[in-house]
C-alpha cells in the first residue's frame, strides 16, 4: 500500500515542478570524500497522496551542498520508520555513516500533519535526537528544510541554511510582464512572484530580519529604489530624485538604507533612514562611487569608486568620513560584500583587461586575493547566511544562469532556470 | 506583484469600455468633433511654421540659407539618433559631435522640443557600475549640446545601465552595438 502512494506521490512531484518552471540545482564539482547518508523515505499513514516527498526534498539539501552522498532507497536493505525497526548492521553494510528515518501522519480531527523524524549515528549505534513537527500540508517542504538544517549542523557544526529563501531578478522577453522579482526557496523551490513589470528591476537587497526587500524598479521611467513587505505586499516608492537612484542596502539594525544617487550630478554614496526619511551624503567625489555595503558592526561602508581611472573597492568610516582603499591588485574589483569576520570580502575580479570577472575573496589582512570561480560574466555575488556558499550570476550561452560556489572553492553548482534569464540573486538572512 | 497586473488588466479594460462608450453614443458628434479639432490643429501648426521660418518648406527642421547639399547633410545627420562608445568610455566621436552640432541647432530652433538621452552599457562588469556609466554617455551628449547653446530644461538623462541590450549575445560586435546613448 505504502509503496503504491511513494510511486503515486513521485509522479506528482514532477508536475508540479514543470509547471512552476521553478530553478533546478546541478552539481558541477562536489567535495573528493562525500559524507555518505541513508535518508529512508518517510512513511505515510494517512490516505490520499501527498504534496510534497519530505526525504527526497531532505535528500537532495544534502546532497546539493556537495559534502554528502545520500544513498539512493533501492539500495536499502531495510527501510525502517522510526528506532524500533532499526537494524544498524543494514547501514554500517552499505558504509553510511548517518541514517535519517521518519513517518508523517494527519491528525484525526484537524487537517494538520505530524512529522516524526529520527536521526542516528550508525557507526556508534546512537540516536542523535529527533521530534515531532507538527504544520499543515503547505508547510511539509518548510518541515523538509528545517530537518535538513539539523542534520547539516548535527554533522558539520554548522547552521544549515536550507530554510532560508533567495531573491532573483527572472527576465523573459516572451512574458507580457518581461521583468520578474522573484523569490523562492534556498534550493529553487517553490518560486513567487513578488513583482513584475514592464520596465528592468535592478539590485534586490535584503532587511536583515527578512521581512522587507529593497530593488530598484524603472517603472517611473528612470531608477527609483522601492521597499516592499514581503507578506503583506505593501511597497512604497523611497527615492524620487532625477538621476540614477540605486543599489539599496540595509544596514545591519536595519532603521537606514544605503544607496547611490546622481541626484547632485553624478553617483555617489547617501544614507537614507527609513524611520525620518532623511537622507546624508556620504561621499563626495566627481569619479563614480557606487554598490555601497555595510561592515558587519555598521561603522563603515564599502564600496566601488573609480576615482583612481579603475573601478577599486574603498572603506569610508561613518563616523570620521576617513575614506581608504582596500584593493590593489587587478584593474576591476567591485560589489564588496564583507563576511562577518569583518576580514574577508567577497569581490568581482578582474586582473587585467584580457581577463573574465571572477567572484574573489579579498583577505584585508594579507592583500591575497583569491579566485572562486571562473564560470562566463561572473557578477552579483550574495552570502548565505551561514557563510558556507556564494551565490551569483554568470552567462551560459547568451542566457542569464546563477550558480552557486562555497566559500573555500570546493563545491560548485548551477541553478538553472528553465525559462528566460536570471539574475541578480540574493541570498536571505536566517529567517527565524 | 500580481496586483500590478490586475491593475494594469482593469485599466485597460476600463479604457476599453471608455472607447466603446464614446464610439457608440456620441457617434455623430464624434466626428464632428474630431475633423473640427483636426482641422484646428493642422492649421495652428502650419501658421505658425510659416510666419515663424519665413521661407521654411514646411518640414519644420529646415532653415533658410541653407542648400540642397546642406539640408541633406543636416537631414542624414538628424536622422542619427544612437550614438556609439569605446569600452569604458564615454567620450565622443568626431561623427557624433558633427551630427550633434545639427540637432543642437534643431533643439534651439524649437524650443519646445525635448529630448531624453538614454545611456546604456555592455554587460561586462557590474550591474551597478554599468548604470552609473550609461548615465556618464549619457551626460557626455547633454553637456556637448549645453556647449551648443541647448537650454538644459529640453535635455533629461537616463541611465539602464546594461538593463537593455540591443543584441543579447557576448561577442565584441554585441557588446559595441549595446554602448550607446540614444536620442527619444
Amino acid at each position: 500500500m505504502i509503496k503504491v502512494y511513494r510511486t503515486l506521490l513521485l509522479c506528482c512531484l514532477l508536475i508540479p515542478a514543470a509547471v512552476n518552471a521553478q530553478l533546478n540545482i546541478v552539481i558541477t564539482q562536489g567535495v573528493d570524500n562525500p559524507v555518505p547518508v541513508a535518508v529512508v523515505p518517510f512513511e505515510w499513514e494517512g490516505f490520499g497522496v501527498l504534496s510534497e516527498n519530505i526525504d527526497m526534498v531532505i535528500s537532495n539539501n544534502l546532497r546539493n551542498t556537495g559534502e554528502f552522498a545520500p544513498i539512493d532507497p533501492v539500495n536499502m536493505l531495510s527501510q525502517p520508520h522510526e528506532q524500533d525497526e532499526v537494524y544498524f548492521r543494514d547501514w554500517r553494510f552499505l558504509d553510511s555513516d548517518y541514517l535519517l528515518v521518519g513517518k508523517i501522519s494527519r491528525n484525526e480531527n484537524s487537517q494538520l500533519m505530524q512529522v516524526q523524524y529520527e536521526f542516528f549515528d550508525v557507526l556508534r549505534e546512537e540516536r542523535l535526537f529527533g521530534e515531532v513537527i507538527t504544520g499543515n500540508e503547505s508547510q511539509l517542504r518548510d518541515i523538509a528544510h528545517k530537518i535538513s538544517d539539523l542534520v547539516f549542523e548535527e554533522i558539520t557544526g554548522v547552521r544549515g541554511a536550507f530554510s532560508t529563501k533567495i531573491l532573483y531578478v527572472k527576465e523573459d522577453q516572451a512574458e507580457a510582464f518581461p521583468y520578474r522579482l522573484e523569490m523562492a526557496d534556498a534550493d529553487g523551490g517553490r518560486p513567487r512572484i513578488l513583482w513584475e513589470g514592464e520596465e528592468p528591476i535592478m539590485s534586490p537587497a535584503w532587511s536583515p530580519d527578512g521581512s522587507q526587500i529593497a530593488y530598484v524598479s524603472f517603472e517611473t521611467g528612470r531608477s527609483q529604489i522601492f521597499i516592499q513587505n514581503i507578506s503583506s505586499g505593501v511597497r512604497e516608492q523611497l527615492t524620487n530624485f532625477t538621476g540614477i537612484n540605486s543599489s539599496p542596502a540595509f544596514s545591519p539594525d536595519g532603521n537606514r538604507l544605503a544607496m547611490v544617487s546622481s541626484k547632485d550630478g553624478n553617483p555617489d554614496i547617501y544614507i537614507l533612514d527609513l524611520r525620518t526619511r532623511d537622507i546624508q551624503r556620504i561621499t563626495n567625489h566627481f569619479a563614480i562611487d557606487t554598490e555601497p555595503s555595510w561592515t558587519p558592526d555598521g561603522s563603515a561602508l564599502i564600496f566601488t569608486s573609480e576615482r583612481s581611472s579603475t573601478p577599486q573597492i574603498y572603506q569610508v568610516d561613518l563616523e570620521t568620513r576617513w575614506e581608504e582603499r582596500l584593493t590593489f591588485e587587478g584593474n576591476y574589483n567591485a560589489r564588496a560584500r564583507m563576511l562577518s569576520d569583518g576580514n574577508n570580502m567577497i569581490i568581482v575580479h578582474r586582473y587585467d583587461s584580457n581577463d573574465d570577472f571572477h567572484i574573489s575573496v579579498l583577505n584585508l589582512e594579507r592583500g591575497t586575493i583569491r579566485i572562486l570561480t571562473e564560470t562566463a560574466l561572473d557578477e552579483s555575488p550574495s552570502i548565505a547566511p551561514n557563510a558556507s556558499m556564494v551565490i551569483y550570476a554568470s552567462k551560459s550561452g547568451d542566457r542569464g544562469i546563477l550558480n552557486a560556489v562555497s566559500i573555500d572553492g570546493r563545491v560548485k553548482f548551477q541553478i538553472p532556470s528553465a525559462q528566460g534569464n536570471v539574475r541578480e540573486p540574493a541570498w536571505s538572512p536566517f529567517l527565524d | 506583484m500580481r496586483n500590478n497586473k490586475f491593475y494594469k488588466l482593469s485599466m485597460v479594460a476600463a479604457f476599453t469600455l471608455f472607447l466603446a462608450a464614446c464610439g457608440t453614443t456620441t457617434d455623430d458628434m464624434g466626428d464632428g468633433s474630431d475633423s473640427g479639432m483636426g482641422d484646428t490643429n493642422s492649421g495652428s501648426m502650419g501658421d505658425g511654421d510659416n510666419t515663424g521660418r519665413g521661407n521654411a518648406s514646411g518640414a519644420g527642421d529646415n532653415m533658410s540659407g541653407l542648400s540642397a547639399a546642406q539640408m541633406r547633410e543636416r537631414e542624414s545627420a538628424l536622422a542619427t539618433t544612437v550614438f556609439y562608445f569605446d569600452f569604458d568610455r564615454s567620450d565622443l566621436s568626431s561623427e557624433a559631435r558633427e551630427a550633434l552640432v545639427h540637432h543642437a541647432n534643431r533643439l534651439m530652433e524649437n524650443s519646445s522640443l525635448r529630448y531624453r538621452l538614454e545611456g546604456h552599457a555592455d554587460e561586462r562588469g557590474t550591474r551597478e557600475y554599468n548604470l552609473a556609466l550609461g548615465e556618464r554617455r549619457a551626460q557626455a551628449i547633454e553637456r556637448y549640446l549645453q556647449v551648443q547653446g541647448v537650454s538644459s530644461n529640453q535635455l533629461e538623462v537616463i541611465s539602464y545601465g546594461e538593463e537593455q541590450p540591443i543584441d543579447p549575445g557576448s561577442s565584441d560586435a554585441a557588446h559595441a552595438r549595446n554602448r550607446r546613448v540614444e536620442i527619444q
